[in-house]
């Protein structure tokens, strides 16, 4: 998959959990997902456990610690789908 | 495990703390009781000369035995010796029944999933007659347990 076809997929995702008061328009592939985007951290979780299931790969414990921006998400989606 | 153990590991004290006992907790749910002493100063003004257990009283009964608890046993492992203290991060609660004061509640809490510090938990509350008091989803995270 290419970092755009992820990226169409991850989208719609992210836009679920953001808070009322971030529009969706801010969402970039530079966005911070808790700075930027003000999601929670449990919310964060409910990302992860979307894309999960997106993408049908599993998140460890340290891949969330190299989790901040959308571009971070895509180039772990990518490394995890290729590894199937 | 020592159930008596969990309930010492609460951070809660008097006038906080609602769960009176564990009756069983095991990897996928766990239940415990409550009772809603007479004298708790809340009834004085919920409602006047009325007294009724206020609904975030009830959802704050369910999250110390449904997700408090039940995540002290699942954690039970760690080494750490610092308590563990959980953040409540969402809940949807439906109420069905009052709850009158002096009153004995069971709290039964399952499992959805426990994952990257975040417990979810599908929770209803129960009285003496076995009816539905309240039921909902409640969720926390681990705000003092840093990711291995």
């Amino acid at each position: 998959m290419t970092s755009e076809e992820i990226y169409t997929k991850l989208e719609p995702i992210i836009k679920t959990y953001l808070p009322e008061d971030v529009s969706a328009k801010e969402i970039s592939r530079k966005s911070d997902l808790t700075r930027e985007l003000n999601i929670n951290s449990a919310h964060l979780v409910d990302i992860i456990l979307d894309i999960e299931d997106v993408f049908n790969i599993e998140f460890k414990n340290e891949d969330m610690e190299q989790l901040r921006n959308v571009d971070d998400a895509i180039l772990l989606i990518k490394q995890k789908t290729l590894a199937i | 495990m020592d159930y008596q153990y969990i309930i010492d590991q609460l951070p809660y004290s008097e006038p906080f703390l609602f769960v009176d006992e564990v009756l069983s907790v095991s990897e996928d749910n766990i239940s415990g009781t409550y009772t809603f002493k007479k004298d708790l100063t809340f009834y004085e003004g919920h409602f006047k000369d009325n007294p009724v257990t206020p609904g975030v009283i009830l959802t704050e009964c369910m999250a110390q035995i449904g997700l408090v608890c039940f995540g002290i046993y699942l954690l039970k492992d760690e080494t750490s010796s610092e308590k563990i203290n959980l953040a409540l991060s969402s809940t949807e609660i439906d109420f069905y029944c009052p709850v009158f004061p002096g009153e004995k509640v069971k709290v039964v809490s399952v499992k959805e999933y426990f994952r990257f510090n975040k417990l979810k938990c599908k929770v209803k509350m129960m009285n003496a007659k076995d009816e539905i008091i309240a039921k909902g989803t409640i969720s926390g995270m681990i705000v003092n347990r840093y990711l291995k």
